[in-house]
C-alpha cells in the first residue's frame, strides 16, 4: 500500500502550509504530515519585531487562517526533524520516531545567528513568536536597549522599542544600517531619521565583550568604548536550518540548492524527484533576473516557492500527464518586502542587491518620499520606495518585464 | 458567493491584491485600497490568493 505513505513537509511555518494548500489545490488527495518545532500553528512573522512588540498580540492574531481544503493535514507540532534517510525514505525526529514518506519537503528554514557569548539572563533575538513574547515583556519605558545589528530586524526593533519609550543604542559594522540591501544614500537617510526619533548609533563597531556576570548589563566595543544595557537584541542575521540534511548527498552549500521546480539537487546535480525545497532555506534559480541560484530571504518567497513546490510535487503524484506542463511553466517569483520603522514606510521589488553597483533616484528626493532604482548593465532589478505605494508598480512592472527575456 | 472583508485598519494599501485578483481589488487615485465585498465562486483561487501575499494579512474570507 504505497499510497498509504503520506508527503512529509518538514517545517511548518509559512512556506510549509502553502506547500500543504498547493498539494489539494492540485488535486492530491492522501495524506499530508506537517513537522514543526515549534509549538504554534503557522503564523506571520513581519509583526513580531512591530505589533507584536508594541502592542502584544496573540498567537490567534498572527496566525494563519486555517482552510477547509488542508483540514485533514496532519500537524506534528513540537517535534524536530535531526535527520532523513532519502534512500530509505525516512525522516527521524528528536522524539525518536520515524516517519516513511512517499515525497519529502524541506521546508526548515532559517534560525537567528547568535552572538558568541555566554548565555545570561537578557539577551534576546527575535525570529519566533516566543522570541518576540519575552523580549516584549522587557521593553518597558527607560529601559536601555543594545541592538547588535542594522539590518531590517535591528531597525525595526530599534524603532519599535523607541516608541515604547525605550533608550536605544544601535551597534554595528557598517558605516550606515541597510547598507548591504538598500545602498550607502538611502541607508544614511534612514539612520538620519532613526535619529531625529533619539536612536542613538555606534556604528563601524563590533562587539568586543558582553558586561554582566548573570544578566546583560552593557556591551565593550572593539575601540574600547561601553555601551551600558539593560536588555541585548542581536539581530546579525541567520543561519539555514540544513544540520538534519548533513547525511545526505544534498547540496547544502548555501541553504539546500533547488532547481526551478524546486526539486532538491545533489552535489553531483541530480535532481531529486521526490525531495521539495521551499521557503528561506531553498537556493534556486529565478529567470526573473538570470539562472544563478540564490536564497532570497524576502517574505512572499515562502508562499511563492511553495505554492510551486505543491504544484509541481502535485501534477507528479497525480500521474495525469499534466506534470512535464507544469514543470515546464517556469518560476519567475517577483520578491517583495516591506518595512515599518517609525513613520517610514518601506517598500521594495526584486533584488536591490543585485544592483548595488548602480543606485539612482527614479522620483522624488531622499529627504521626503523617494523611489530608488537598483540597476544591473542598464537593466532595472530592484527598486525602494520610501513614502510611495502606487507609484511603485510601474516599476515592478518594468522589473517583470524582463523575465524569461 | 464568496464574501470578502479587509481590515481597514490593518491595511497599509500596498497593492498586492491587485496584482492575484484584479477584478476585486484597486488602489484608487488617491492610493487606497478599493475592493468588492462580494464575488463569484469562480474567484476563489484569486480570492485565496490575495488573502496569501497581503503582507498585513488584513483580507479575510468570510464564511
Amino acid at each position: 500500500m504505497p499510497d498509504a505513505l503520506p508527503v512529509v513537509i518538514v517545517g511548518a511555518s509559512m512556506g510549509g502550509l502553502r506547500t500543504a494548500e498547493a498539494l489539494r489545490r492540485a488535486g492530491y488527495s492522501g495524506p499530508v504530515t506537517v513537522i514543526g518545532e515549534e509549538l504554534h500553528a503557522p503564523y506571520n512573522r513581519p509583526p513580531l519585531s512591530k505589533d507584536v512588540l508594541s502592542t502584544g498580540v496573540s498567537h490567534e492574531a498572527v496566525a494563519f487562517p486555517a482552510r477547509a481544503a488542508t483540514a485533514d493535514v496532519t500537524w506534528m507540532l513540537g517535534a524536530r526533524a535531526i535527520s532523513a534517510d532519502l534512500e530509505a525514505r525516512t525522516v527521524t525526529t528528536d522524539d525518536g520516531r520515524e516517519h516513511p514518506w512517499r515525497a519529502l519537503v524541506i521546508a526548515t528554514g532559517l534560525r537567528a545567528r547568535r552572538l558568541d557569548l555566554p548565555l545570561i539572563a537578557g539577551r534576546h533575538c527575535v525570529r519566533t513568536l516566543d522570541d518576540a513574547m519575552a523580549l516584549r515583556d522587557e521593553l518597558v519605558p527607560g529601559a536601555r536597549v543594545v541592538v547588535v545589528g542594522a539590518g531590517f530586524i535591528g531597525c525595526e526593533v530599534a524603532a519599535t522599542a523607541r516608541k515604547l519609550g525605550c533608550e536605544v543604542t544601535i551597534v554595528a559594522p557598517g558605516a550606515d544600517p541597510l547598507i548591504r540591501p538598500l545602498g550607502a544614500e538611502l541607508g544614511a537617510e534612514l539612520r538620519r531619521r532613526h535619529e531625529a526619533h533619539g536612536v542613538s548609533f555606534q556604528l563601524g563597531r563590533t562587539v568586543a565583550a558582553m558586561l554582566g556576570e548573570s544578566a546583560f548589563e552593557g556591551l565593550q566595543l572593539d575601540d574600547g568604548t561601553i555601551v551600558p544595557g539593560d536588555v541585548l537584541v542581536e539581530a546579525i542575521g541567520s543561519e539555514c536550518n540544513t544540520h538534519w540534511l548533513d547525511a545526505t548527498d544534498l547540496d547544502l552549500t548555501d541553504g539546500v540548492l533547488a532547481d526551478a521546480a524546486l526539486r532538491a539537487v545533489s552535489t553531483d546535480g541530480t535532481v531529486s524527484h521526490d525531495v521539495f525545497v521551499v521557503g528561506d532555506i531553498a537556493r534556486f534559480p529565478n529567470l526573473l533576473f538570470d539562472g544563478v541560484a540564490r536564497r532570497v530571504e524576502h517574505w512572499n518567497i515562502p508562499t511563492d516557492t511553495g505554492k510551486r513546490a505543491g504544484a509541481v510535487l502535485g501534477a507528479g503524484l497525480a500521474a495525469d500527464g499534466s506534470f512535464d506542463e507544469v514543470v515546464a511553466k517556469g518560476f519567475t517569483p517577483m520578491p517583495a518586502f516591506w518595512s515599518n520603522q517609525f513613520e517610514m514606510s518601506l517598500q521594495a521589488y526584486g533584488l536591490p542587491g543585485l544592483g548595488a553597483g548602480d543606485i539612482r533616484i527614479l522620483e522624488g528626493e531622499l529627504s521626503g518620499a523617494v523611489a530608488v532604482g537598483y540597476y544591473r548593465a542598464e537593466r532595472l532589478v530592484g527598486v525602494v520606495g520610501l513614502g510611495l505605494k502606487a507609484e511603485l508598480l510601474p516599476y515592478r512592472q518594468e522589473i517583470a518585464a524582463h523575465a524569461a527575456s | 458567493m464568496i464574501k470578502i472583508e479587509v481590515d481597514m485598519d490593518l491595511c497599509q494599501h500596498y497593492g498586492q491584491c491587485v496584482f492575484e485578483a484584479p477584478n476585486l481589488f484597486k488602489l484608487n487615485d488617491d492610493d487606497k485600497l478599493e475592493y468588492h465585498a462580494e464575488a463569484d465562486d469562480s474567484e476563489l483561487e484569486n480570492v485565496e490568493a490575495a488573502v496569501d501575499v497581503c503582507p498585513m494579512q488584513a483580507i479575510r474570507i468570510v464564511e
